[in-house]
């Protein structure tokens, strides 16, 4: 018997965050019958591009704006209205910030931002990273419903099918109990960029830096040039060349992306919690002996000073 | 205002570990008070030294062996400590953890709790929202700046991409703590360490807290855990020859044609 799978998908300025795509493409490949639930005014169309074949959108003033009660309850509503064997969310400040709340409310188990998912004896087991990703346990649900998050990246968006989405309304019941944590505005950074957890490439700066200046003129070029989002180790956060959001590591933010490129950063066991699992890591770095090296896929024993523009220029050359 | 602050002992950041007989084995651990939950018992005593809270209270469910972190904690200016502590509660997943702090909490009529927005162990991050749910309180999680007044709260949250959102309600509430929100933490002088000693750790069993054991510990546990491995190891990585302009080439045109990442 397939599990019947919910897979909450997240998106943004009118279009669905990769997320979506990767986690229904996921609960197909899992054999799950996949419903996607849409939260908010966009179009669920896109979302038959991964095969889904049945969506459950929620919409109006009422969800309009996020907030925890109101997602909570909408997700109470969908289990209630499709008994979902599973539940999928990716491991975003959303998704982190609603599924444990759901859990709490409907006694169900949690995996928390799982790096894979696969079915055992019928059921779905979730892998997930402990210590800061010195170590990997299997996490298993005892409950009706078994809730997941994901870490954005762990899986490929699925190539394009051309399935259509069937959408049902789901109503929701909104109460005053649920709008108890009001979002009263928005702060968003000056250029935006694809969240650092979500990234598919990086490129990060170290303490080697030495100013606020170069990081600006040395790391974030080289960034745009590959399309990347810019990351400091806590050291460069530290000393103020970049912002405590851009932090990679430990006490900063744990990123999963398709290419890594350390500048000037030594590889700190606190740096490599965050970076770990990066498929392909790139270290340039003067010391020979940093530790990064030794976890690097490709090492530039050098002066990123020298280095970063040279690769700005190429990655420029290349990509254009 | 009372605030209480939920914290964890956990091995320090950098401890080694090994598998052994499908569990982690901790090298040379030494215990800490979790990173994040400093961050919060942190913003609790700066909101006692601006005189917004009276009484800070620390809260954990630990054995014996976590006085000693609790003792740090309240040299550095904590006014007393509750630990939970049953037999019962052994090998709680995070719903049981919830249900014996949400317990405790009541016990206490916080104005507001606040705790680290994930155990720098398992990194669940699970128990702030959880604790939230079961006492029917608002919740904020990873917040970088908190303001509170009056019986009403307003947080700066980290939302995706840099962007921040603000979120705003009534006491009480649980709010989970991000880096950021203090500037610095402080460390306990010779003077705290010495007060320290003269506060009290209250210590409260399943019983003296209403708690059904059925709904704790083990036996309750819906989440898991096994398989315990390491990571896969990386294969060596190569390090490129040449002068700057040649390795730079060379990284791109790896990075195409056998990386297959760009």
């Amino acid at each position: 018997m397939a599990n019947t799978i919910l897979v909450v998908c997240e998106h943004e300025g009118g279009a669905f965050k990769s997320t979506a795509f990767e986690l229904c493409g996921k609960a197909k490949e899992l054999g799950g019958d996949v419903v996607a639930l849409v939260i908010g005014d966009v179009d669920p169309a896109p979302l038959g591009r991964v095969g889904v074949a049945r969506a459950l959108h929620a919409k109006g003033a009422d969800v309009a704006v996020h907030e925890t009660g109101v997602f909570v309850r909408v997700l109470e509503a969908a289990i209630a209205k499709v008994s979902p064997n599973v539940v999928l969310a990716p491991a975003s400040p959303l998704g982190k910030d609603a599924m444990p709340r759901l859990a709490a409310r409907i006694g169900a188990g949690l995996g928390s931002e799982c790096t894979d998912l696969r079915i055992d004896g019928g059921k779905v087991v979730g892998r997930r990273p402990i210590y800061a990703g010195k170590a990997l346990v299997d996490v298993r649900i005892k409950s009706p419903v078994e809730l997941f998050t994901v870490r954005p990246n762990s899986f490929h968006a699925p190539p394009d099918s051309a399935a259509t989405t069937e959408v049902t309304v789901l109503e929701v019941a909104i109460g005053d109990a649920d709008r108890n944590a009001r979002v009263t505005g928005k702060e968003a950074p000056a250029t935006a960029v694809v969240d650092l957890t979500e990234a598919e490439r990086i490129v990060s700066g170290g303490r080697s830096l030495k100013s606020a200046e170069s990081y600006d003129k040395i790391i974030r070029p080289l960034a745009a040039a590959l399309h990347a989002t810019p990351g400091a180790s806590r050291a460069a956060v530290d000393s103020g060349y970049a912002k405590h959001s851009e932090q990679v590591g430990q006490t900063g933010k744990v990123v999963n992306p398709n290419l890594y490129i350390a500048c000037g950063i030594s590889g700190a066991i606190q740096h490599l919690a965050g970076m770990r699992t990066s498929k392909v890591i790139v270290a340039i770095n003067t010391d020979k002996d940093a530790p990064i090296f030794q976890h690097a896929t490709y090492g530039i024993v050098g002066d990123l000073f020298e280095v970063c523009p040279l690769l700005t220029e190429e990655f420029k050359r290349v990509l254009a | 205002m009372k605030i209480g602050i939920c914290m964890k002992q956990v091995p320090a950041s950098d401890t080694r570990l090994k598998i052994v007989d499908n569990k982690v084995a901790l090298e040379d651990a030494k215990w800490e008070i979790s990173a994040y939950d400093e961050f919060a018992l942190e913003r609790a005593l700066v909101a006692k030294d601006e005189g917004v809270a009276k009484e800070v209270v620390l809260v954990t469910v630990a054995g014996a062996d976590a006085d000693g972190r609790l003792r740090e904690a309240l040299a550095r200016g904590a006014d007393r400590g509750v630990r939970l502590d049953d037999p019962a509660f052994q090998g709680s997943d995070s719903l049981g953890i919830a249900r014996v702090l949400a317990a405790g909490i009541k016990a206490e009529a916080f104005d507001l709790v606040l705790m680290g927005k994930q155990a720098i162990d398992d990194d669940e991050a699970q128990v702030p929202a959880m604790v939230a749910e079961l006492l029917g309180w608002p919740q904020v999680t990873v917040v970088d700046k908190l303001e509170i007044k009056d019986g009403a709260f307003k947080a700066w949250r980290r939302a995706s991409g840099g962007t921040r959102e603000i979120v705003e309600g009534k006491l009480p509430a649980v709010i989970s703590c991000e880096k950021g929100i203090v500037e610095k933490i402080r460390y306990s002088s010779l003077k705290g360490i010495m007060l320290a000693k003269s506060k009290k750790i209250a210590v409260q069993n399943a019983a003296g807290l209403g708690i059904d054991p059925a709904t704790v510990g083990a036996g309750a546990a819906l989440v898991t855990n096994d398989a315990y491995g390491l990571p896969p190891a990386r294969p060596s990585g190569r390090i490129l020859e040449g002068d700057s302009a040649t390795r730079v080439k060379e990284l791109v045109r790896l990075l195409r044609q056998e990386a297959k990442v760009i």
